[in-house]
């Protein structure tokens, strides 16, 4: 290949180059080059450089087929559901549970009903905090997380234990930022009401033990909920085989639209849970004395609902379907060892969170450089990462940082691009030399 | 390149790595945190005053190359200027990083016009920033932290 001809193809660059021996690529299942051509963002050019994006933790680009469905309904579809007679409403409350299908099939929810649409997982967790949480946790009552989760999955269960008199329990992590599971096991208490985890870390990319970990807390009657925001678009999601009570994402990490999740909850818990918010949608019938409830999933989902956002979020479930979980997972493993081995490989970058599972993310600092001047530098490389302490506060400090550099991965993302940023953060090593 | 450059000035470069007057002031009279909540940079600006006067000014705390070396070259400007030539500067400064103002107010800013290429990065002005809001609370005394948010 000429040196100019491997300028321009450099960044998409599908296949690892000059890769050290003992890494075998496998022949990928996916077409990467084909799978970009889905995504009209990627052919930005950022200060004059195609753009790298590898902010993906963050969020997601979307594909075509998303940005598509969500213009159709507005344009062909556009009315209110559950309400109308009219032709139109008929067909977007078709669109809509349809969505509501393709969800419960992505992650294999037994019932459809078990699908609560929210606006994200943030949402989701607030929702079960708020109802469950209020019905269940008493004064002297105990919730457990663990010390890597992200700010959604801490602050709604300090509202709710400030406010019940109830105690927040923290599960300790290693240096490696795996979850000490003896810690975890040992913190599920009598008191324990909830035990409430990430199945994947947003900061470290370590993949808890999730199904151990249920186990444990059901070993001790314990209900689970999990924050799947970050393993949702990375890897195989199956609730019942989990056994989980609570599962919530985010729709924008997976290819989605911003604004809409998924709520999973098992049917009984959902059932007995008071409502979360009132309003239209929500009832069978109200007078000023009483009101009844609609049934699920409706009863916690009032007012209109993002119905342009849940059309586009089960687009981009059916386009990962299109792709398969297993072979995007196996692409992104590959783009995962490959970016370990290069970026620990650079004098004076040190990798935080080393765990032996991990997906899609990969955190570092660059000695004597802040992550936001890491940031400036790769931005004008026309490379997103995100810097900064990534909504995760506590892990930071639990490495005696003050925040890191986070490169994050999609399905999208090449060979090619992780050689970019590595010749990205030499560059800020010049700069600060 | 040219642009990240105009950033990263050398002087600035130089002040991040080995700030001025980067320590604790037991004798200050004022002293304020400030942090940046999006990037988690936070200092301490300590401050002796004697009447009307800046008699001492330090400084303390981690952050970013540009608000660290911010903060450094505060320090070394502001130290024996009186409070309203502290807040005039402050005021030529944040019009320089805003890019409100051409880089040529040397007269006052004198060695801080070389934050001007700041203004090419409209993220990173808070960084620059944050040692100067910082400094104009613990001058009023203000018992909140400053956030940059």
């Amino acid at each position: 290949m000429s040196t100019a001809a491997n300028k321009v193809d450099a960044r998409t660059q599908t296949q690892p180059r000059g890769r050290a021996g003992g890494l075998q690529t496998q022949a990928s299942a996916l077409d990467i080059e084909k799978i970009r051509a889905d995504f009209p963002i990627l052919q930005k050019t950022v200060h004059g450089k195609l753009l790298v994006y590898l902010d993906n933790a963050a969020t997601s680009q979307k594909p075509r087929a998303v940005i598509d469905a969500i213009t159709r309904y507005y344009e062909g579809t556009n009315s209110n559901i559950h309400r109308g007679v009219h032709f139109l409403s008929e067909h977007a409350t078709a669109e809509y549970e349809a969505a509501r299908q393709t969800a419960q099939t992505f992650i294999n929810a037994a019932q459809a009903h078990e699908i609560i649409f929210v606006r994200g997982t943030t949402e989701g967790i607030n929702l079960v905090a708020q109802t469950y949480g209020r019905a269940q946790v008493h004064r002297g009552d105990e919730v457990l997380i663990t010390a890597m989760e992200h700010h959604s999955n801490i602050v709604p269960w300090q509202i709710l234990c400030d406010e019940r008199g109830a105690e927040l329990r923290v599960a300790p992590i290693d240096d490696r930022g795996e979850l000490q599971l003896d810690d975890f096991s040992r913190l599920l208490g009598p008191r324990t009401k909830l035990a409430a985890f990430t199945h994947v870390s947003n900061a470290l990319g370590t993949i808890n033990p999730v199904k151990r970990m249920i186990e444990l807390a059901h070993g001790k009657n314990i209900p689970v909920l999990i924050d799947g925001a970050q393993a949702v678009p990375h890897t195989k999601v199956d609730v019942q085989a989990l056994d989980c009570d609570f599962y919530t994402f985010s729709g924008h990490k997976v290819y989605g639209p911003t604004g809409i999740g998924v709520l999973y909850g098992k049917s009984a818990l959902l059932e007995a849970m008071p409502p979360y918010q009132g309003g239209g949608d929500m009832i069978s019938s109200v007078t000023f004395e009483k009101t009844t409830y609609n049934k699920l999933p409706y009863k916690f989902e009032a007012g209109t609902p993002d119905i342009a956002g849940v059309i586009g979020l089960g687009a981009a479930l059916n386009y990962v379907n299109g792709l398969g979980i297993e072979n995007i997972a196996a692409h992104e493993h590959e783009l995962l060892a490959y970016a370990t081995e290069k970026i620990s490989a650079i004098p004076g970058v040190s990798l935080i969170g080393t765990a032996k599972e991990r997906a899609g993310v990969i955190s570092f600092v660059v000695e004597g450089v802040h992550p936001h001047d890491v940031g400036t530098i790769l931005d004008q490389e026309g490379i997103a990462i995100r810097t900064g302490h990534h909504c995760s506060q506590p892990v930071m400090e639990r490495f005696g940082i003050p925040a890191t550099a986070r490169a994050s991965f999609a399905v999208y993302n090449t060979f090619g691009e992780i050689d970019a940023l590595v010749r990205g953060i030499g560059k800020v090593r010049e700069v600060f030399a | 390149m040219s642009e990240l450059r105009d950033l990263y000035q050398d002087v600035i470069l130089e002040h991040s790595k080995a700030p001025r007057n980067f320590r604790e002031l037991p004798a200050a009279n004022h002293k304020a945190e400030g942090f940046n909540p999006l990037c988690g940079d936070r200092f301490t600006i300590y401050v002796t005053t004697e009447g009307d006067s800046i008699r001492d000014i330090t400084f303390q705390g981690s952050g970013c190359a540009i608000s660290k070396a911010s903060a450094s070259m505060m320090t070394q400007s502001l130290k024996g200027k009186n409070k309203a030539e502290a807040a005039k500067i402050f005021e030529r400064f944040h019009k320089l990083v805003t890019g409100l103002e051409p880089s040529n107010g040397e007269a006052e800013l004198g060695k801080l016009t070389v934050f001007s290429g700041v203004s090419e990065f409209p993220v990173r002005v808070k960084c620059a920033t944050l040692a100067w809001h910082t400094l104009q609370a613990a001058l009023e005394d203000k018992q909140e932290p400053v956030s940059t948010e």
